[in-house]
């Protein structure tokens, strides 16, 4: 048994997500507690990215409120975006990209001070990329970027990560690696929202899970999993794979033929 | 006459000091602009100048500053606006402002004539001309005072603008007014342009904006060393092709962008022999 109640970070309150006036998700309640780890999955078009951006206030709600909790301010979350076209060949160093994380922080100031750059330096050291310090960013591979934009979103927060897709276009090692780093930063007691296609590393590694679309689940994983709507996706996400798995051997086979 | 000769009039020195001085300013926002996708805002936006440039002539205005400066502004602030959440996207917005303003522009010319050499007007309005070398002590104050102020701005604004030039998305989520900074970069480079029309011509003057940052680009990994090298080689480039233009007598604008062509080239050479290496 937990000693003191862990504090609710983000509460949505009878959310309804949409954009351009069209209402696409409704009814959405669910909290984030410190320490948690929360995997938001659904299908293309549930409305994933939506709600990330409401979350982040990107977006207006269309309806309801989401309540920060904790003394967390909205430039307080950590937010790790998917790559965009510009960022891939820009000439931009290690040290410039982790820096801009402390943007938040800088209120009025102009220029980083001291306490920015430690801070930089400090997430870089936890992201084990502090020798790449004077790297160009567009040199490295997808999994280090991914280290870097990451180390970024810590200099940005204290609490709280919210991370889009962190291993989309990732190889299945440096996947491995990224998940592994992630659940180690949740253990040192960064709370974690992360947006996932992948339900199977979702229910492996979160604590909670929120499943959005037709029929949306909100609650702990080990629910999830015995929930009729979660058995449905685990099996079909099995399918997927076996059929993946499946076709990828008759090509195998098909090759050798020839 | 050899150069020294040449500077001992003030005209010349006027023109070199002016002609550094916004290719210098001009090299500044090539980065962001090369980088966010928006490398013909310079030729979109110089046309609207000339446009205005156009309309002021007819209108008789002694001071044409007063008509030009505000509407290229206004459609700076328009196009990079449109840049997000446009019905007709980016580039064809540009595009259509480019070549619109540049009819309207002689066409206005050629209904209302105000001297009688139309085809001069127009060459020199679109090509730059040896207005350079006729510049007033006003003129020359006036653009020295605009060049401190954009270069002030840039400095100080430069975190933010690496901000919202590497991640738009994690810049608002951190609290960076977004909106804000993409409205002065576009303020910025309007008054870029029209200052820089005399220079080079509405034609070239995209060459001044993207080829220093083009160039920069193929040698340096960090925004800051792309950022000041660009400057560096601008304004290099500018000397040259100033003193180059005026030892030759050839066209002022047409020889700096020859010499920075010259420079990409080079850079880009370098570049892929450093790379192999």
């Amino acid at each position: 048994m937990e000693k003191i109640a862990r504090m609710a970070l983000i509460t949505c309150r009878d959310l309804a997500l949409g954009y351009d006036g069209d209402i696409i998700l409704k009814n959405l309640n669910f909290t984030v507690n410190e320490g948690d780890y929360l995997c938001i999955v659904g299908e293309n078009g549930s409305g994933k990215s939506t709600l990330m951006k409401t979350l982040l206030h990107l977006t207006d709600p269309m309806g309801g409120e989401i309540i920060l909790g904790d003394g967390l301010t909205r430039k307080e979350i950590g937010y790790l975006p998917q790559q965009t076209v510009v960022q891939k060949d820009f000439p931009a160093s290690v040290m410039e990209i982790v820096l801009s994380g402390c943007q938040g922080r800088m209120g009025r100031r102009f220029f980083y001070n001291k306490a920015d750059k430690e801070l930089a330096l400090e997430n870089m050291r936890r992201m084990e990329i502090e020798n790449l310090a004077n790297a160009s960013y567009r040199n490295l591979s997808g999994g280090q970027q991914q280290r870097v934009l990451l180390a970024r979103a810590l200099c940005a927060t204290r609490k709280i990560l919210l991370l889009d897709e962190p291993v989309s276009g990732l190889d299945p090692k440096v996947t491995a690696d990224m998940y592994q780093l992630i659940k180690q930063l949740n253990e040192e007691g960064t709370t974690i929202i992360m947006i996932s296609h992948d339900i199977e590393a979702a229910v492996g590694f979160a604590s909670h899970i929120l499943h959005i679309g037709k029929r949306v689940f909100f609650g702990t994983k080990e629910d999830y999993a015995n929930s009729d709507i979660g058995k449905y996706f685990l099996l079909q996400e099995q399918e997927i794979h076996e059929n993946i798995e499946a076709a990828l051997t008759e090509e195998n086979r098909e090759e050798v033929g020839v | 006459m050899t150069l020294w000769t040449y500077l001992q009039y003030p005209f010349v020195r006027y023109a070199l000091i002016v002609g550094v001085l916004i290719s210098l300013c001009a090299s500044l926002l090539g980065v962001t602009l090369v980088l966010k996708r928006f490398s013909f805002i310079g030729d979109g936006l110089s046309h609207v100048a000339f446009g205005a440039i156009a309309i002021a002539s007819v209108l008789k205005l002694t001071d044409q500053m007063i008509l030009v400066m505000p509407i290229t502004i206004i459609c700076a602030v328009l196009l990079l606006r449109t840049g997000q959440n446009a019905k007709i996207k980016g580039d064809a917005a540009i595009a259509m402002v480019s070549v619109g303003a540049l009819a309207f522009g002689y066409l206005l010319m050629n209904l209302f004539p105000t001297s009688t050499n139309l085809s001069g007007d127009v060459c020199t309005t679109l090509f730059g001309s040896i207005s350079i070398l006729t510049l007033q002590r006003a003129d020359v104050v006036f653009t020295v005072v605009m060049s401190i102020v954009v270069i002030a701005v840039f400095v100080l604004v430069y975190n933010r603008i690496f901000d919202v030039t590497f991640d738009e998305n994690f810049a608002r989520a951190a609290g960076t007014r977004v909106d804000l900074y993409n409205l002065l970069i576009a303020v910025i480079i309007a008054v870029i342009i029209v200052l820089a029309m005399n220079l080079v011509g509405s034609l070239l003057i995209s060459a001044l904006i993207i080829f220093p940052a083009l160039s920069a680009m193929r040698l340096y990994h960090s925004f800051r060393s792309v950022t000041v090298f660009s400057a560096v080689i601008s304004v290099i480039c500018a000397l040259t092709g100033m003193i180059l233009s005026i030892l030759a007598g050839t066209p002022v604008g047409a020889t700096i962008v020859a010499v920075d062509v010259l420079v990409f080239a080079c850079c880009t050479l370098i570049g892929k022999a450093v790379g192999r290496a």
